[in-house]
């Protein structure tokens, strides 16, 4: 059994074989097969082998009559496809060594070509390029037949890969994936959309994940936790089938109070928002009882069309969402990305650190054509619905004035061609940098609302990059610098009689709705499946004791102490979530 | 009754010395022959049939090979793979204009 810890993009719990899929884009990693399995792994090899040389004749062959290079090519790598004694030596090693034909492809060529590359000869040296195109020519032919397999399934599997395509996802025979892990990816990957929208549960971020798999492998993906459990014990095993016996069940007892209103004991009602990533996903807010969209996050726009989104493009996905939140609000993000993620961003140069670097608001306001595009969208879309705009990573009040003043140039521009737009938008920003939060009573003068960012602000403040596994376990929202800092930004807002909701993870998170509704929050915006047992959470309480829990937090003092606390506190509310 | 055996040594004298073209011409031509042949270079020694084993061998220009065939027509095998080397020198161009010495050789 072997636990691997990701990040959870898709709840929910899948049990079921793992079926890999490598790419040839990556190393491949080593994975075991068992005795048993040897001859047909052999078999693979040879019919890779087999169907490359057929592939390679058809090439050759299309350049009969002329005398060139490219017919050598061909010609030479038909040669070592022919060559026994190199499919000897790599059908040898899968019976020796009991690994994947992909693996043994892989390994025994770049052994060559690495005897090649070390040779102190140029023209020799070089060859090593034409043992890599044989190396993927081959790999070509086995992960094709992996994928012929995944799109032929006859028995239920989770989907393991370095990271997935949406080629790859789009064969895929949906009856029987139950869920997806992958090596790269974040969020916003396409293993994380897809799982989401398929309603199956997904982690991302696990490193070397399938080279721990073989190709018997029970794998659990545990999308509520970002956990992975390979090869789980007996004991592991049966929990887990309890576990997600027991969430479908408390999911049905839950979609029962979807239409219940989100109101305390006490009759404080609390607003319930859906953060969303991609227009469609409104529905799903909606249905789990999501009464508007408190972060509409428009990275997608930028990442998925390998061009800078047209004016157009915005305006389709902010209207799309509009039509299913109808005079509710709907918080559209600008822009969010770091340059180093935007493909067409060709200026940018490496950057050290891009998460202190050029990123976010930062690049909007040095790139305004595209700032202006997403804002001119956001503007004519405005005129639809409740739509309001808020601004990422503010850092100081010159950058909200700064970012305002533009605002006020689209308006201007949409006036001389009398295109109708609201000119009363609510503007608001995201509370996510120490610096905002600390100065958030001069912000507050400025803009409508805050929208408090607890996984940046938790980052910035405690200095932790949570995806590094060696501090990982200091990020904590649980922690005193993070209470006094929200205790703070919240006094602030009601203050100035200006909108506060709370946008990050914590407002999904079961173990922190007391507190936060005990320090004055009453918007929270959350991923849609989780609506329904932060609804019942909610009306689960009252104003008084979360206010009792609150003041008992701010007398704490180390993460450990509040964690605890928090979690004995939830799980006397709501014993099922946890 | 034992089969002939032949030897020879041979000079790789094209440029870019025994690569993938001149490789795959040199397993042909060694392919044609029933004989057993292996090729040496210093204590390396491989088949002549083999692409893999004969590209990995590495023989730059300049590089002295000895073939060995083994058979019936073992004969024939060692002057073909000559010819290809030092004669034909694989339609390569030869490291040295003008040292055509070598190319009249003894045909």
């Amino acid at each position: 059994m072997e636990i691997r810890k990701g990040v959870a993009v898709s709840p929910g719990i899948a049990i079921a074989r793992a079926m890999v899929i490598d790419s040839r884009d990556y190393r491949i990693p080593r994975r075991s097969i068992l005795p048993s399995q040897r001859g047909r792994e052999v078999q693979r090899v040879h019919e890779a082998f087999d169907r490359a040389v057929s592939q390679l004749i058809a090439l050759e062959q299309a350049q009969a009559g002329r005398e060139n290079q490219i017919k050598d090519i061909f010609a030479v790598h038909v040669r070592f496809l022919h060559d026994d004694s190199f499919r000897r030596r790599i059908t040898e090693f899968v019976e020796a060594e009991l690994v994947t034909a992909e693996y043994a492809v892989s390994t025994i060529l770049r052994e060559i070509a690495s005897h090649f590359a070390g040779i102190d000869d140029e023209y020799i040296s070089e060859r090593a390029a034409d043992i890599y195109d044989i190396e993927r020519r081959l790999l070509t032919q086995l992960l094709g037949e992996v994928r012929q397999e995944v799109e032929h399934l006859k028995e239920q599997v989770v989907i393991v890969a370095h990271e997935l395509t949406p080629t790859q996802t789009a064969g895929f025979n949906k009856t029987f994936v139950k869920g997806f892990a992958t090596e790269a990816g974040g969020r916003t990957s396409h293993t994380a959309i897809v799982a989401r929208s398929l309603g199956l549960p997904a982690v991302v971020a696990l490193e070397d994940v399938t080279s721990s798999l073989t190709s018997e492998s029970i794998v659990i993906i545990d999308g509520n936790r970002g956990v992975v459990i390979i090869d789980p014990d007996a004991q592991t095993l049966e929990e887990y089938q309890n576990y997600a016996r027991e969430l479908t069940r408390f999911e049905v007892e839950l979609s029962s109070i979807r239409d219940k209103p989100a109101v305390t004991r006490d009759g404080v009602e609390i607003e319930l928002l859906g953060n969303i990533e991609f227009p469609n996903e409104a529905v799903m807010a909606k249905e789990k009882g999501g009464v508007g969209i408190g972060l509409y996050r428009t990275e997608f726009l930028y990442l998925y069309s390998g061009t800078e989104p047209a004016e157009e493009d915005h305006y389709e996905a902010y209207a799309e969402v509009s039509r299913h939140f109808e005079g509710r609000p709907i918080v559209i993000r600008t822009m969010d990305l770091g340059a180093d993620k935007l493909p067409y961003a060709a200026r940018h140069m490496g950057e050290s650190n891009p998460v202190l670097g050029l990123r976010s608001i930062r690049y909007c306001l040095q790139n305004l054509t595209m700032f202006k595009t997403q804002l001119r969208a956001i503007l004519r879309a405005s005129v639809l619905g409740d739509i309001r705009v808020m601004f990422p990573l503010i850092g100081n009040l010159q950058e909200l004035r700064q970012a305002k003043m533009i605002l006020r140039d689209v308006m201007e521009d949409l006036d001389e061609y009398a295109v109708p737009y609201n000119p009363d938008i609510k503007v608001g920003i995201m509370i996510e940098t120490p610096s905002a939060a600390l100065t958030a009573a001069l912000l507050a003068s400025d803009c409508n609302f805050f929208s408090i960012g607890t996984n940046d602000l938790i980052q910035y403040t405690l200095a932790v990059d949570r995806g590094n596994e060696h501090v990982a376990t200091l990020y904590s929202a649980a922690d005193p610098a993070i209470f006094n800092l929200l205790r703070s930004v919240i006094h602030d807002a009601n203050k100035a009689r200006i909108g506060l909701s709370v946008c990050g993870e914590v407002a999904g998170d079961p173990e922190y709705i007391m507190l936060l509704l005990g320090m004055g929050v009453r918007t929270l915006s959350l991923a849609p499946p989780m609506i329904p047992e932060i609804k019942q959470i909610v009306r689960s309480v009252t104003i008084k004791e979360c206010n009792h829990l609150a003041r008992k937090v701010g007398t704490m003092d180390s993460q450990r102490q509040i964690k605890n606390f928090l979690r004995d506190a939830a799980t006397r509310i709501i014993p099922e979530a946890f | 009754m034992s089969e002939p055996v032949y030897e020879i040594e041979v000079e790789i004298r094209n440029v870019e010395g025994l690569h993938m073209r001149p490789a795959m011409q040199f397993v042909d031509t060694a392919s044609r022959f029933d004989s057993e042949i292996q090729v040496y270079n210093d204590e390396t020694s491989v088949d002549a049939k083999s692409i893999m084993q004969m590209t990995m061998l590495a023989a730059t220009c300049g590089t002295k090979l000895r073939i060995k065939a083994v058979g019936d027509d073992a004969e024939q095998a060692i002057e073909a793979l000559r010819h290809l080397v030092e004669v034909k020198m694989f339609d390569e161009t030869p490291a040295r204009q003008g040292d055509t010495g070598i190319m009249d050789g003894r045909l």
